[in-house]
């Protein structure tokens, strides 16, 4: 196998990122479909904030929605999608950095990975 | 008003603030947020989330391109991204803990801010001289140019650093991609070629605003009902608004009328926040 270079990984963080916003964006479509048809005549009511549905708060609940068909549940799932396409790309500029044997650049990417998991924690900590 | 209704109403505005923010090089939350709490009276807090994830959107779409094309430096990049993750942590937890009106208020002024400074033009500057800290951390790079490759060196590393942590904490608290910030740390401290800080930022604002948004998704920040039209048109207006700029040679009267109607809504922004309206 021939060594790994730059020009490889951008050439794979640009598909990682192509390839997670076409398929987040099309669970979006999707879903907001379902939830207009379903939802589309109720009244809109985003003046005060009291939190959003619960079932879309928590992982278990997403994909229970999912398999229900309810809208909501779906776009919430390709706006997860959407989040973690430029963490995917992290990880994966990480495996390329090992790849090419580039270690302090190694260590660079995973205390941005680091942070970014801190602060996954500091959300739910409330 | 119905949530079709509703719904077909922030898709048009937020079609609208892609393409201004893509022919501008602002971002599509500098309109969208306006929009939302000024017009439609939602509360900042949702407005920012559904913002934060349009932002994704666009920086990943775009992105993809420019790293392909290999203008993107991705070790300065990834450098970066370690202060513009932290300081977007802070942000957004600083925002779920400070009153609405003062992230009104910071918003109008950052607004103004940055509308001032996309009329500024940019100057296209390429250091030789090399910094111990960009030596040491292989910042140097180059990009193709229309002559073959061109090579650039990077200085003054510390203090672009430092600019970037401020941007972050602002992306993380306002719910933008603080894109004009970012170029400031690039072009203006750092001295890269516009051409590449601009892609570079842009690679950077998709990671800076996913860690954000982490801490909004979990804190039920992030509506779906919301985010759906907004991400939807601001992706669609931004995908329009890079096929006309590849068409058109000057888009300077567009930065006049633009930095016009951003200061009319950043004043609005900050009387309503002063006011306690928001």
């Amino acid at each position: 196998m021939t060594k790994f270079k730059d020009k490889d990984m951008q050439l794979l963080l640009g598909q990682v990122l192509r390839a997670g916003t076409i398929i987040s964006i099309s669970i979006v479509f999707i879903g907001g479909i379902f939830y207009l048809v379903r939802h589309g005549h109720s009244i809109a009511n985003y003046k005060v904030f009291n939190g959003i549905p619960d079932f879309v708060q928590h992982p278990s609940g997403i994909i229970y929605g999912i398999l229900n068909i309810k809208g909501q549940a779906i776009i919430q799932f390709g706006i997860v999608l959407l989040i973690a396409t430029p963490i995917m790309r992290v990880v994966f500029s990480t495996i390329g950095f090992v790849l090419e044997k580039d270690y302090m650049y190694v260590a660079i990417s995973l205390v941005v990975l680091s942070i970014i998991f801190f602060s996954m924690m500091t959300g739910r900590a409330g | 008003m119905t949530i079709l209704v509703f719904t077909l109403i922030i898709l048009i505005g937020a079609y609208f603030a892609g393409l201004l923010g893509s022919l501008t090089g602002l971002g599509g939350g500098f309109v969208i947020i306006p929009l939302l709490t000024l017009v439609l009276h939602v509360d900042i807090h949702y407005a920012i989330g559904a913002s934060l994830v349009s932002v994704i959107a666009t920086s990943s779409g775009s992105a993809a391109a420019f790293v392909k094309e290999g203008i993107t430096n991705l070790r300065l990049g990834m450098f970066l991204e370690i202060a513009t993750t932290a300081g977007a942590m802070c942000g957004a937890i600083l925002a779920t803990h400070i009153p609405t009106s003062y992230i009104a208020v910071i918003f109008g002024l950052i607004l103004i801010f940055s509308a001032l400074l996309s009329l500024k033009k940019k100057a296209e500057n390429i250091v030789r001289e090399k910094s111990y800290l960009a030596e040491k951390l292989k910042l140097s790079g180059s990009y193709p140019g229309n002559n073959g490759a061109i090579d650039y060196s990077v200085t003054r590393v510390g203090g672009g650093f430092v600019m970037m942590i401020f941007a972050g904490i602002i992306s993380g608290l306002l719910g933008i991609g603080s894109g004009a910030l970012k170029v400031i740390a690039m072009d203006t401290i750092m001295r890269i070629p516009f051409k590449v800080s601009t892609t570079t930022s842009n690679f950077m604002i998709g990671v800076t605003a996913s860690a954000s948004a982490v801490v909004y998704l979990q804190r039920g920040y992030i509506s779906p009902g919301l985010s759906m039209p907004v991400v939807i048109g601001v992706l669609a207006g931004a995908f329009t608004g890079s096929k006309i700029l590849v068409q058109s040679t000057s888009s300077r009267w567009l930065r006049y009328i633009f930095a016009i109607v951003i200061s009319a809504l950043a004043v609005q922004m900050i009387y309503h926040g002063v006011t306690g309206k928001i």
